[in-house]
C-alpha cells in the first residue's frame, strides 16, 4: 500500500489511524491533537483554577504516566498556573507494586515533580500481601479498591492539594458504564460518566482522559518513549471488569467509535428524582471521619473484620450484622486516623526530587 | 528456500508471553502457504502459496515462539483485540493489517494495551 500523507498537515507520512474519527495522521500532528483534545476537555469542564495544587494519582502504569507527562506539558504550554504533585499508593504487593513504584520514582526525576507515597501498611496497618493471606484470592479486590480510594483522598489531604486527577481513560469509563448497566446499579450509572466528582468534604477528583482512547494513550507513550510499567496485578484481576473489557474491545474492533458512543449514552441517562430520593444520604464515618453512606465507612468495616479475625464479614451487610452480633468492637481496635481535609503540611511530607 | 529477516519487538507486558524477551530477530520464508500453516516450511509443492505477510508472521510466532497462553495473543486467526501492531513504526491499520507484505529488514512491534494503569 502506498504511504499516505497526513490528513492534517498534508506533508508527513501518516502513522496513526485515530480510532475516534478514522483520521490518518502523522506523528507530530498526533501529539498535537491528542494534547489539544485533553486541553479542551480541561478547559470546557473548567477543571482547574490558577494556583490550584493538583495531585496526579500515579501508579507507574501507562495511563498515569502519560497523564503526568501531558499535565506537565499543558500546564507549561497554556499557563494553567498549577502546582503538580505525584501521589502513589503502595498497596504492599510484593513483586508488583514495589516494581511499579520504581517507575514512579523515575517519573519523579524525569518530570521534576514532588512525590508522595502512602502505603496501606502505614494507613491501615495491613499490606495487601497480609490481607490476601487472611482472606484468600476471592474478595481481595474489594479490600484493595475500598482502601485505595480512601488512601488517595488521605494522601491528597497530606499534600494539602485542591484536586486529584486520575488516568481513567475512555475505555475504562465505557467499561464502567457497561458494568453498571449489567449490574443494574442505577446510582453508579448516574455518576460514573461525570468528569469531576466531589462530595461535601472530599477533595475534587477528575479524569482529564475521559475522552482519550486507550489506543491513543499507548501510541502516545510508545512514540514519546515514556517509561511505564506493565504487569498485571498478581492477585487475580477484577474478573467482572475483565468480561466487560473483552466485550468492549470486540465492539471497538467492529466499530471504533463504540467507546465514545457508550460514554455519550451513559451521560445521557437521566435518573428520576424519586429514584435519587431513595438513595442513601452521605454522612461521615463515626469512627474515622471519612465520607460514608452508613455509620461506619466501608474501610473501617473491612478493617474491623480483619482485626477481629472475621475478614470476610466486612464485605456484605449480612456479614456485618453477624460481626455485630458477636459483640461490639473492642476498645483497643486498630482504627484509621481521623480524616480532615487539608490537615497536612506539604513541606514536611513531600519527598522532593533530588 | 529464500528467507527474509524480520525484527520483532514487544511492549506493554506482551513480552511476558515470549520468555520475557522484548526483542527478537526471526528468519521466515519469503513464500508461504496461503493457509498460514508453518510446519510445511520445507515443502510447498502441493500447497497454494503467497508472498509472506504479517498474518503468516503472527502464525509463525504462535507456533514457534509463544511460550504460554495463546488466547492472550491470538483470536480468530489474528492478534487479539487490544493488541496494537506497528509496522516500521506505523499503525498497521494504515498498512493493510495482516495483509501487509513483509520485506527483508521490516520491524514489527506488538504492544498490549490490556494491562492496568
Amino acid at each position: 500500500m502506498a504511504p499516505r500523507s497526513c490528513a492534517l498537515c498534508q506533508k508527513a507520512k501518516a502513522m496513526v489511524k485515530r480510532p475516534k474519527t478514522g483520521q490518518q495522521i502523522c506523528r507530530d500532528c498526533f501529539f498535537y491533537v491528542f494534547e489539544t483534545e485533553v486541553h479542551n476537555t480541561i478547559t470546557q469542564s473548567k477543571l482547574f483554577n490558577p494556583g490550584d495544587r493538583v495531585a496526579i494519582g500515579a501508579s507507574g502504569g501507562k495511563d498515569s504516566t502519560v497523564l503526568a507527562y501531558v499535565m506537565k506539558t499543558l500546564n507549561e504550554r497554556y499557563q494553567y498556573g498549577l502546582e503538580l504533585f505525584l501521589l502513589s499508593i503502595d498497596e504492599g504487593i510484593t513483586g508488583y507494586r514495589d516494581d511499579s513504584l520504581e517507575t514512579v520514582k523515575r517519573n519523579q526525576q524525569q518530570y521534576d515533580m514532588p512525590l508522595k507515597i502512602l502505603s496501606y501498611d502505614e494507613l491501615y496497618g495491613w499490606t495487601m500481601d497480609a490481607i490476601v493471606s487472611q482472606v484468600g484470592r476471592k474478595n481481595n479486590c474489594t479490600f484493595c479498591g475500598v482502601f485505595r480510594r480512601q488512601a488517595l483522598d488521605r494522601g491528597a489531604a497530606m499534600l494539602n492539594v485542591d484536586h486529584i486527577v486520575t488516568g481513567h481513560n475512555a475505555d475504562d469509563i465505557a467499561e464502567t458504564v457497561l458494568m453498571n448497566i449489567m449490574r443494574g446499579d442505577i446510582a453508579r450509572l448516574g455518576r460514573c460518566t461525570s468528569i469531576c466528582t466531589q462530595g461535601e468534604d472530599t477533595i475534587r477528583r477528575s479524569k482529564p482522559f475521559k475522552y482519550a482512547y486507550e489506543k491513543e494513550i499507548v501510541m502516545y507513550a510508545y512514540f514519546k518513549k515514556l517509561d511505564y510499567f506493565s504487569t498485571e496485578c498478581i492477585y487475580s484481576p477484577d474478573a467482572y471488569r475483565g468480561h466487560a473489557r473483552v466485550f468492549l474491545k470486540d465492539l471497538e474492533a467492529a466499530r471504533p467509535s463504540a467507546i465514545v458512543d457508550i460514554i455519550h449514552s451513559g451521560e445521557a441517562f437521566e435518573i428520576k428524582e424519586e429514584i435519587k430520593a431513595t438513595q442513601k444520604l452521605q454522612q461521615t464515618c463515626q469512627r474515622c471521619g471519612y465520607m460514608s453512606s452508613n455509620e461506619l465507612c466501608k474501610a473501617c468495616t473491612l478493617l474491623e473484620g480483619l482485626e477481629r479475625g472475621m475478614a470476610n464479614s466486612g464485605i456484605t451487610d449480612r456479614g456485618r450484622k453477624k460481626m455485630d452480633s458477636e459483640g461490639p468492637a473492642p476498645d483497643n481496635l486498630r482504627t484509621i486516623p481521623f480524616f480532615k481535609v487539608g490537615s497536612g503540611s506539604a513541606a514536611i511530607t513531600v519527598e522532593t526530587p533530588s | 528456500m529464500n528467507t527474509i529477516s524480520i525484527k520483532i519487538e514487544f511492549g506493554g507486558g506482551l513480552e511476558l508471553l515470549f520468555e520475557n524477551k522484548r526483542s527478537y530477530r526471526v528468519d521466515i520464508p519469503s513464500v508461504v502457504p496461503t493457509d498460514n500453516t508453518t510446519d510445511a516450511e520445507a515443502n510447498l509443492a502441493d500447497k497454494e502459496t503467497k508472498d509472506v505477510d504479517v498474518d503468516y508472521l503472527i502464525h509463525h510466532m504462535k507456533d514457534h515462539m509463544l511460550k504460554e497462553r495463546v488466547e492472550l495473543f491470538m483470536e480468530k486467526n489474528t492478534v487479539r483485540p487490544g493488541i496494537l501492531v506497528l509496522i516500521n513504526d506505523t499503525d498497521w491499520e494504515l498498512e493493510g493489517e495482516g495483509e501487509y507484505q513483509l520485506k527483508n529488514g521490516d520491524e514489527v512491534v506488538f504492544i498490549s494495551t490490556l494491562h492496568g494503569g
